[in-house]
Order: structure tokens, then C-alpha cells, then sequence
């Protein structure tokens, strides 16, 4: 297969054709497979995270370093030189992506990855993440695990819990399932944290299957995968909050009509939405979800990368 | 020839924005930054228009505006047309068309968009939506809007 993703600036999981995600995929297996600690030797990659991340930080590095490259960076935006001295973003990653072989950014406003990328003289950048809006090797590692769990990413019934308003992670997973074909979507939030309509006008548009449901224990037995995500407090007034515990916080109990392919994903951390007798079900995938976390980073890094793979 | 009738003073050559809405005029001069030339300006406001009512109108000698510019007037505009003069002429009139995407002259609503916090210029797509509403997308913070929610934030 051709790499077109070779020297691309890894923005919006919205940038990414269907095929180029099924090529991310098949590269990460292959590495969980057979690990190549030397396939990025030479390389020294900049890991510039302008607001503190830790689990994100931690999983890109650590793949940068399975992979035999060097990382230089910093860790916290508001502890570093370059802010303090009021120094433009632009003129920033100007300066870096004079140094290494690539970005990889977290920044707490929407867009600044695209920005970074004008300004990068194409040193490919990596988004870690931009504000609320886009994150998308959390999206590359999620629908490498789908695809691990079910050996497929099309006839899927997805289910996805708790706010989905405000989770950009399940805005651009279900964008990126949007592109495979046949799945079909079962929304649960409260009022309040309900699916944005851009997602939902996106969906009929393609024809695809969508429908809000009140609770989990509905459509347990129709469901492939469960796609937990935590609901903030501060997000509701009390008696809805209350009100979302009964009815968006997963126990035991409600597994108990689940597909035996079932599996629970979760992006974390987890508050209390996953009840912790559920870790140990057999349906629990979430830190197996985080941990192939390494393997899409190792595998979207060597893409970009790396031109020819054999 | 009409272009002589016209209630401001006749400019010998150069561009005529004519059939601006009432009270828009103004705006269009900052927006488009046309005062920051030192080319003569010449505007008419709240003018009698058979086609608006009441229309605002702009002269700017010696300047022929770019199609980018003139596209971009559609949003605010959408019925203007724009002269060419040469010679106390009119040697060329064009109606401004919907762009597919408008650069610098708006500003994104979202507060936390990196276009608000850099000093960078914004950039826009227009995009229809299902019940074919103009709304306008920003190429950074990806973020839709209707048409009117950007217009009125300057
Ligand atoms: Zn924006």
C-alpha cells in the first residue's frame, strides 16, 4: 500500500481518508506483533506540551522511545521560557521545527495545531490534543482496539455513555466509524450533555443508524461495543446529576444480558462511572484500550515518518 | 449614462460600490480596510434606491478592488454591484459572488479559538447546512456557525 500519510501533519482525525486509517491500523498491530525498537533511530522528535498532560505525554513518549528516536520537549507551557516571555506560538514552533523531525503538541486552544502547522515549514506536527477540539491518536488507538476486540470495523453496534456534548473523543470516534460501513449508533446522555447536531446531521447525511436511549440496560444485549465516558459535575445542576448516576454509571448488574463480544471502552480517567467490579468482567477493555495507546503512537510516528515500509 | 446621475460626486477613474444595504457602508470601509490607503474615498449613505429603499455607496479612485474582495463583499452585501470607471466611464460592472471561503475580515466567536488569542488571520468556509442556512466553519478550531452569529460579532 501506498503511504500517503508520509510527512502529513497529523491534525483532525477529520483529515484522515478511511483508507489511511486502515493503514494506521494494520501498522499498529504489526507492531504489537513484532516491536522495532530501531525503525526511528536518528530521529529526534520535539514533545511540546503547552498545558500539562501527563497520560498523553507519558504514552507519546514512550512510543517515540520503543521506536528508538530521542525526544526533546517540555512538559507544562506555563513552566517554560517561551511563555513567560510572551513569545507567539507561531514563532515558536517556527524556532523547534527547525531542530527536530517532528511536533508532537498539546495546547489548550482550539486550532493551534492547525496553526502550528503554517508555521512549521512542514517538520510534520502531531496534535495531542488542541483545546475541545480535536485529539486524534486517542481516536487512532480507540478503533485499533474496536478492530482488536471485534476483528472488524463495519456491522458494529456501538453504544456511546455519558457527556457527549462536551467529549471530543466520542465526537471524532464516531466520526471516524462514520467512514466504515454499517455501524450503527445508540446515544446515551442526559438532556443536557446530549450529541451535538453537527455529529447527528453528519450521520443522516450518510444514512447511517442513530437513536438516543434513556439508559444502558435497553440496548445491552444489541451491543458490540460500550463506549464509557465520564460526565463532569460542574456540567449539570444537582438533581440531574443525581439523576445521570442512576441511570450513566455501569454496574455489574446492567452486564448481565451482554454479548459475550462485548466490550467496555473507556478513554480515562475514570471518576466513578465504571463501577470497579466491572474491571473484572471479562467485557473490561479499558486498560488494555490505554495501553494500545503505544502501538497507534508507534505506528501513526513511523507513518509519518518513514516513506517505504516493508 | 447612470453612473453620471449619481448623487456623489463623479470620480474619473477607479471603483464604485453601489447598491450597499443602508448602514453597512461604514462598516464595509473598516472591514475591507479601504481607509488605509491614502486613495481618494469618496461615500454616500443612506442614498434613495429604488432596489433597497435607502443604500450606501463607496468611490475609491485610481483602485480596482480584486475578485477575492469583491466576493468577500457578498456576505455583507449580497446585492451590490461593483463599477469599474475609466475615463468618467463605465468600462466594467461585476455582482459579487458567495466565496468558498473568506480570509482576515471576520473574527471566529469561539473565545478559545487560537485565531482570537494569536494575531493571526482567521479563516472561514462557507458550508450549507440541511436546511440550506449559510454557515460559516473555521478552518482552526473547526467549529460551525450560522452566518449571522459571525457577522454580528465584531
Ligand atoms: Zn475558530
Amino acid at each position: 500500500m501506498r503511504n500517503s500519510l508520509y510527512k502529513k501533519n497529523i491534525i483532525s482525525i477529520n483529515d484522515l481518508r478511511r483508507n489511511e486509517l486502515e493503514l494506521v491500523l494494520n501498522k499498529s498491530a504489526m507492531l504489537k506483533k513484532k516491536p522495532q525498537p530501531h525503525l526511528l533511530k536518528n530521529k529526534i522528535i520535539a514533545s511540546c506540551f503547552f498545558e500539562a498532560s501527563t497520560r498523553t505525554r507519558l504514552s507519546f513518549e514512550t512510543a517515540i522511545y520503543r521506536l528508538g528516536a530521542s525526544i526533546v520537549g517540555f512538559s507544562d507551557g506555563n513552566n517554560i521560557s517561551l511563555e513567560k516571555k510572551g513569545e507567539t506560538l507561531a514563532d515558536t514552533i517556527s524556532v523547534i521545527s527547525s531542530y527536530v523531525d517532528a511536533i508532537i503538541m498539546r495546547h489548550p486552544q482550539e486550532g493551534s495545531a492547525r496553526l502550528a502547522a503554517e508555521f512549521s515549514n512542514k517538520t510534520p506536527i502531531f496534535n495531542a490534543g488542541d483545546g475541545a477540539n480535536q485529539h486524534p491518536t486517542q481516536t487512532l488507538l480507540d478503533l485499533f482496539t474496536i478492530k482488536e476486540t471485534q476483528n472488524r470495523l463495519t456491522h458494529l453496534n456501538i453504544a456511546i455513555v455519558g457527556d457527549l456534548k462536551y467529549g471530543r473523543t466520542v465526537h471524532s470516534l464516531t466520526q471516524a466509524l462514520a467512514k466504515f460501513k454499517n455501524n450503527k449508533f445508540y446515544f446515551i446522555s442526559p438532556d443536557a450533555l446530549k450529541m451535538p447536531n453537527y455529529i447527528n446531521n453528519m450521520l443522516d447525511k450518510k444514512e447511517i443508524y442513530w437513536k438516543r436511549y434513556i439508559n444502558i440496560e435497553e440496548i445491552i444485549s444489541e451491543i458490540d461495543i460500550l463506549y464509557m465516558t465520564r460526565i463532569q459535575k460542574e456540567r449539570l445542576d444537582s438533581t440531574e446529576y443525581a439523576n445521570a448516576k442512576s441511570k450513566f454509571v455501569l454496574h455489574t448488574e446492567t452486564l448481565k444480558n451482554a454479548r459475550s463480544n462485548l466490550k467496555i471502552l473507556h478513554p480515562l480517567p475514570r471518576i466513578d462511572e465504571i463501577d470497579r467490579d466491572v474491571d473484572y468482567t471479562p467485557y473490561a477493555w479499558y486498560f488494555k484500550q490505554a495501553a494500545n495507546g503505544i502501538y497507534a503512537r508507534q505506528a501513526i510516528l513511523s507513518l509519518v515518518l518513514i516513506e517505504k515500509h516493508l | 449614462m447612470e453612473i453620471n446621475k449619481l448623487q456623489v460626486e463623479a470620480i474619473k477613474s477607479g471603483s464604485v460600490i453601489d447598491h450597499i444595504p443602508a448602514h453597512i457602508g461604514f462598516k464595509l470601509l473598516s472591514l475591507f480596510r479601504f481607509t488605509e490607503t491614502e486613495k481618494r474615498i469618496t461615500i454616500g449613505l443612506n442614498l434613495p434606491s429604488k432596489k433597497l429603499g435607502k443604500k450606501d455607496i463607496i468611490k475609491i479612485e485610481n483602485t480596482f478592488l480584486s475578485d477575492d474582495q469583491i466576493n468577500q463583499l457578498a456576505i455583507y452585501a449580497p446585492h451590490a454591484t461593483v463599477n469599474y470607471i475609466n475615463e468618467y466611464n463605465l468600462v466594467g460592472k461585476v455582482f459579487p459572488t458567495l466565496p468558498e471561503k473568506i480570509d482576515k475580515i471576520l473574527i471566529c466567536p469561539n473565545s478559545n479559538c487560537v485565531s482570537n488569542n494569536n494575531l493571526i488571520t482567521s479563516s472561514f468556509i462557507f458550508k450549507k447546512d440541511q436546511f440550506s442556512n449559510m454557515n460559516l466553519k473555521c478552518k482552526y478550531c473547526e467549529k460551525e456557525f450560522s452566518k449571522n452569529i459571525v457577522l454580528s460579532y465584531q
